[in-house]
């Protein structure tokens, strides 16, 4: 094997501009590879942070309570139903919100109040979606500490958080006061401590507005109880089988993101296999670019075969030397093409970082060990046909070449 | 002493309308520390009987007995170890590796052998090329050297593991005169001194003079 490798060393080294070429053709083939993966892991990362990374995995709503039905006292035959205006809550939530926080694969259990409101600046104003988040969980669904583009993200009695885009439609500035009034009528005034932008424009940033918990109470007229629970996990995937688990302990409606999410699911996937197929493809091209270089040279050295033959070379140190030979291509080929992978995507912003606008490649998913040891696998397995053909090479005839 | 013999040899290439039979019931028997030229026409045999000498090719019938092993019995590994053990091979055109030292293709028979370059392996190399003449080029890349200088060099390999039998193809038909002379006066010298049988191909008979046996192959067939 020593000698095997030395007679593969040399060879590499005789044909220099031959080596390197094929080297830095492998090399770029692991390039492509590592970019690519970088550039699926992050795009998945990008949209799983814009979608289902800023969005419950799990949600308890509040259901809409069926009328109830009144029957008067002397009998009278009468249906009659006792109009109910007040917002469904989650009664039991409160109860049960310490357990389903303790949960392992529960990362945040947020209790809300939410509902529908005006907002009003002087003579301006807008319908806004109010979020009643608790203070010191601002955060915990909906990263609003990341979106944050100034003023102060934690939301105290009094305080509001609107997006960029409904400040700029009311010219509000930080410190401003507005009026938020429920379709209930309940007003509440609240100064302007923070301004967030989530997207590029409209949606969340012109829709909708955050306050604490106690004024949502005030607002929606809810002294207790929550109109929604929103969960997220340490693996999102695995919201299917937690929700399940919440209805069976709690009885209180958990459903996982799947259930209303199967399309961004499905494209995820379909994403994911994208990347393996790119990914495939620069392998192949590897594989086919190592064994054709090493059939031509399989070809040009069938003299020097045919010798090693004569001086009592088995097939099987043919097979080896040769083998070598697209191994150590493959090795040199892998930590060059993964060195020059990682050195280029050092420019672009880290995971945490990722903008609207701006390529999410993710260096952390360069899977670069991956791509050396997949590389070489494949010039292992490249080479294996052109070797074998070398050790069937007959002496007699290449010696007389 | 009896090293080889081939009895009632047969080699046929091709088959039916286009074989052509080269060999044709060739009877030959070397004994040990002999030193005999193989002569003959061209198309004669000589070349394909070295082959089949060398373990390189199976005869298509006949007997082939080295140090009384049955060599047409043998396999494709069986016939590899042996060559390696016992045959030692120069050929017409050197036919060294030319990315390699002098020195690295006269110790390659050995390491192939062993597995790696040891350093009793390269002393005996080098040992073998300043016999050869060619101390101060055992280091230089093969490639470089002269015509002679790379024949000494595939002489000094055929003998680096010690091999009962050298067979030599036209050894000297590509050398001018004063190197074919300096070549066969080494290969006499080792064979006088360790006793290594050498058959050498040849069509030059003033080198075929220098051997103390002439065999001349025709049609197939010993014919003197």
């Amino acid at each position: 094997m020593l000698y095997a490798l030395k007679i593969a060393m040399r060879y590499l080294t005789a044909s220099k501009a031959q080596t390197a070429l094929l080297v830095v053709g492998v090399a770029l083939g692991v390039f492509i590879f590592i970019f690519m993966s970088a550039l699926i892991g992050g795009l998945a990362e990008f949209i799983l942070a814009r979608t289902a990374g800023d969005m419950a995995h799990i949600t308890i709503v509040a259901q809409a309570r069926d009328p109830e039905q009144l029957t008067p006292s002397n009998g009278v035959v009468l249906l009659a139903v006792q109009s109910d205006t007040a917002l469904p809550d989650l009664r039991d939530g409160a109860a049960f919100l310490p357990m389903i926080g303790a949960m392992p694969a529960v990362k945040a259990a947020s209790p809300q109040i939410t509902g529908a409101a005006v907002l009003q600046r002087g003579l301006r104003a807008a319908q806004v979606a109010v979020t009643g988040l608790q203070t010191g969980q601002e955060s915990a669904i909906t990263n609003l500490q990341g979106y944050l583009v100034a003023g102060d993200a934690s939301l105290r009695a009094g305080t509001v958080l609107l997006g960029q885009s409904l400040v700029d439609d009311l010219g509000l500035a930080l410190g401003q006061t507005i009026t938020l009034q429920a379709t209930s009528g309940a007003r509440a005034s609240l100064t302007l401590s923070g301004i967030y932008q989530i997207g590029t424009g409209g949606g969340p940033d012109r829709a909708r507005a955050y306050v604490s918990l106690g004024t949502a109470r005030g607002l929606f007229a809810m002294p207790q109880g929550y109109s929604r629970i929103e969960i997220k996990l340490y693996d999102l995937y695995a919201a299917d089988g937690v929700a399940t688990q919440i209805v069976q302990q709690t009885g209180l409606p958990a459903e996982s993101w799947t259930k209303g999410g199967a399309q961004l699911l499905e494209a995820l996937r379909a994403q994911a296999q994208t990347g393996y197929f790119l990914k495939s493809f620069a392998m192949i091209s590897i594989v086919i670019g190592i064994s054709s270089a090493l059939l031509l040279s399989t070809y040009r050295r069938r003299p020097e075969i045919g010798i090693m033959r004569a001086m009592g070379a088995k097939r099987s140190f043919v097979v080896v030397v040769f083998v070598l030979q697209g191994a150590l291509i493959g090795l040199m080929g892998g930590l060059l093409g993964a060195t020059l992978g990682y050195l280029a995507l050092l420019p672009f912003p880290t995971r945490d970082n990722f903008r609207a606008g701006v390529l999410p490649m993710d260096i952390t998913q360069g899977s670069y060990g991956l791509a050396i040891l997949l590389t070489l696998i494949g010039a292992i397995a490249a080479s294996i046909l052109p070797a074998r053909g070398a050790a069937r090479v007959d002496p007699v005839t290449a010696i007389g070449q | 002493m009896t090293l080889l013999r081939v009895t009632d040899l047969v080699k046929t290439f091709g088959t039916g309308d286009t074989a052509t039979r080269v060999l044709r019931g060739l009877n030959l028997t070397l004994a040990k520390g002999e030193m005999a030229a193989l002569l003959g026409p061209s198309g004669s045999g000589k070349s394909t009987l070295l082959t089949i000498l060398g373990t390189l090719m199976q005869p298509t019938s006949g007997g082939h007995d080295m140090l009384d092993v049955d060599l047409t019995r043998a396999d494709d590994a069986e016939l590899t170890l042996f060559r390696r053990a016992h045959i030692g091979f120069v050929f017409q055109f050197h036919n060294l590796l030319p990315d390699f030292t002098a020195l690295e293709n006269v110790i390659f028979p050995t390491a192939i052998a062993q597995g790696r370059e040891t350093d009793a392996a390269r002393a005996r190399g080098a040992d073998l090329l300043t016999r050869m003449g060619l101390q101060d080029r055992i280091h230089f890349p093969s490639a470089k050297l002269s015509g002679g200088q790379k024949q000494r060099v595939a002489v000094a390999r055929a003998l680096m593991n010690a091999p009962e039998l050298v067979l030599a193809d036209e050894p000297t038909g590509n050398l001018d005169r004063a190197s074919a002379a300096q070549v066969m006066e080494l290969i006499a010298q080792i064979n006088r001194d360790q006793g290594t049988t050498f058959l050498i191909s040849t069509h030059d008979e003033k080198i075929a003079a220098l051997c103390a046996r002439q065999i001349v192959v025709g049609d197939g067939i010993v014919t003197g």
